[in-house]
């Protein structure tokens, strides 16, 4: 299992731009560029994976509205959590129980 | 260049700038007393005199709409209105100017209801003071037609990039007939250029998101943009105002004075009522007053600086305010000029009089006693009316 804190990219919007280096106007001058802007800041809930009850189903993979699974060659790797907004939905879902919602301040420093 | 004299008023003033900017987009819907800019841009568009696609929307709320979509394109875009079609398009005006699009909107200002009325106050603009828009004054049809053309080129500098209102007073300058001289289109055209718009969305080479969500991350940040823009507006109006000088030999500036080196007391105001002042100030200077007056051209920037310089040398300063503000200390022009002074040591006496609400009409009369009670100004409240019944 990949550890949580651990994730998978690097958003290039982490940093916090001055309003000189930025477009004016609140314009998205780069092209498909939300993936990068971090917005699972705001996770009260985290998901958890269970690799051992894990059967891939990819039904998590199917109903998350934040493409927050990440998968390879249809296996179950770990969840985005730079995008994963804690809903709950997969842990709901998962008909093998493979994910457990924790609180997120079980994670903070 | 060459210039044509006609007899026009000052809504068709501002539809000739609007034809010989020739805006790819013009959307309205009309109101009174602002319909008459439109109706003589339409016969424009009628008669095959400019290119643009005149968009006849279902409200003022889509007419500013439809600019900021036709400009967000990358296109000149361009609105007239008034009073309550004013406040329903309300919510896009802050847009387009959040959004950085240079829209130009000739504002015929006319009274807010309730209770409904179509004549002259300054309430409609003044309410967007604090909108994002830069804003021009035009005391005549001459001003309106030239203020525009100038407003277009402020607005489409690449360091400002904020929409522009230019505004004259509703039928005591929208619906009177004066003598107006028009450049010819090619000077115009000239002093106005092509457009390059920064980030146009009608572009498959960068495709490009405009008016997204923005939250307490970037928002702010964007707000102090568009303080920047203004500061550096002043710099730009400054340079334009010059280049227009040299081709019409007129003196622009943002605040104007007349008879005002040697003035003890001096009235400010802004659009019509300067020229009724102007009428007193002559009369009063041949009884020997030293009565002067100070017309504002521009409010948004508000060049704070510039007109404490211009009003220092004044024993007795009134400010006259069209528009009202409720159990707030004076009218907006009033508060920021005022404000502007606190750090002199060189001030005037400033009092405030709120006039002319409704269309009102600020007669000689009442200018005289505005005057007379000026050589006494600590007589009575800082902030007073001027022209109401007991
Ligand atoms: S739904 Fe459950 S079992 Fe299926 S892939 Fe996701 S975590 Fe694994
Ligand atoms: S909690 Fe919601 S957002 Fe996060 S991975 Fe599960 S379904 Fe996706």
């Amino acid at each position: 299992m990949t550890d949580p804190n651990t994730p998978p990219r690097e958003p290039r919007y982490n940093k916090k731009y001055g309003y000189k280096e930025i477009p004016i106007g609140g314009m998205i001058t780069d092209f498909m560029s939300s993936e990068e802007y971090k917005s699972g800041d705001w996770r009260t809930f985290r998901p958890i994976h269970i690799p051992e009850k894990c059967t891939h189903c990819m039904i998590c993979w199917t109903l998350c509205p934040d493409s927050s699974i990440i998968t390879k060659e249809a296996k179950f790797i770990e969840f985005d959590y730079y995008h994963c907004k804690g809903c709950g939905i997969c842990a709901k879902e998962c008909p093998f129980k493979a994910i457990d919602m924790k609180d997120e301040k079980e994670f903070r420093d | 260049m060459t210039q044509k004299r006609v007899a026009i008023t000052g809504a068709q003033a501002s539809a000739n700038a609007m034809r010989q900017i020739n805006p790819e987009v013009v959307a309205a819907y009309p109101i009174t007393p602002q319909t008459d800019v439109m109706h003589a841009f339409a016969k424009f568009v009628a008669d095959g005199k400019v290119d643009t696609e005149l968009i006849l929307v279902e409200s003022e709320h889509s007419a500013m709409s439809a600019c900021v979509g036709a400009a967000a394109g990358g296109v000149r875009a361009m609105t007239a209105s008034a009073a309550n079609g004013i406040a329903l398009m309300w919510e896009i005006i802050y847009i387009a100017a959040s959004n950085r699009l240079p829209i130009t909107m000739n504002v015929v200002n006319r009274a807010l209801s309730g209770p409904i009325n179509i004549h002259c106050d300054h309430s409609d603009s003044m309410g967007c003071r604090d909108a994002g828009w830069l804003q021009f004054y035009s005391e005549s049809a001459q001003e309106a037609y030239e203020n525009t053309l100038m407003a277009q080129k402020v607005s489409e500098h690449p360091q400002v990039l904020l929409p522009s209102m230019v505004c004259q007073d509703g039928f005591i300058t929208s619906h009177a007939v004066e003598v107006v001289d028009l450049l010819d289109d090619a000077t115009v055209k000239n002093f106005i250029g092509n457009y390059t718009p920064k980030y146009p969305l009608l572009n498959y080479e960068q495709p490009m998101t405009s008016g997204p969500v923005d939250f307490y991350d970037y928002y702010f940040e964007h707000k102090k943009q568009q303080m920047d823009a203004m500061e550096k507006a002043k710099t730009v109006i400054h340079n334009v105002f010059n280049e227009f000088e040299k081709i019409t030999g007129t003196h622009y500036d943002f605040f104007e004075g007349y008879q005002l080196e040697d003035a003890e007391t001096v009235l400010v105001a802004a659009s019509s009522s300067a020229g009724t002042i102007r009428v007193v100030v002559d009369k009063l200077r041949s009884q020997g007053k030293k009565v002067g007056l100070l017309k504002i051209r521009v409010f948004r920037p508000f060049n704070n600086e510039l007109i404490t310089k211009k009003l220092e040398n004044a024993k007795a300063v009134a400010i006259l305010d069209r528009s009202a503000t409720f159990g707030g200390f004076g009218g907006p022009l009033f508060t920021e000029i005022r404000s502007a002074f606190y750090e002199k040591t060189k001030k005037p006496t400033i009092i405030n009089y709120i006039y002319g609400l409704g269309g009102r009409d600020l007669t000689v009369e009442l200018v005289q006693q505005a005057y007379s009670e000026l050589e006494k100004p600590k007589q009575g409240p800082t902030v007073r009316t001027l022209g109401v019944r007991e």
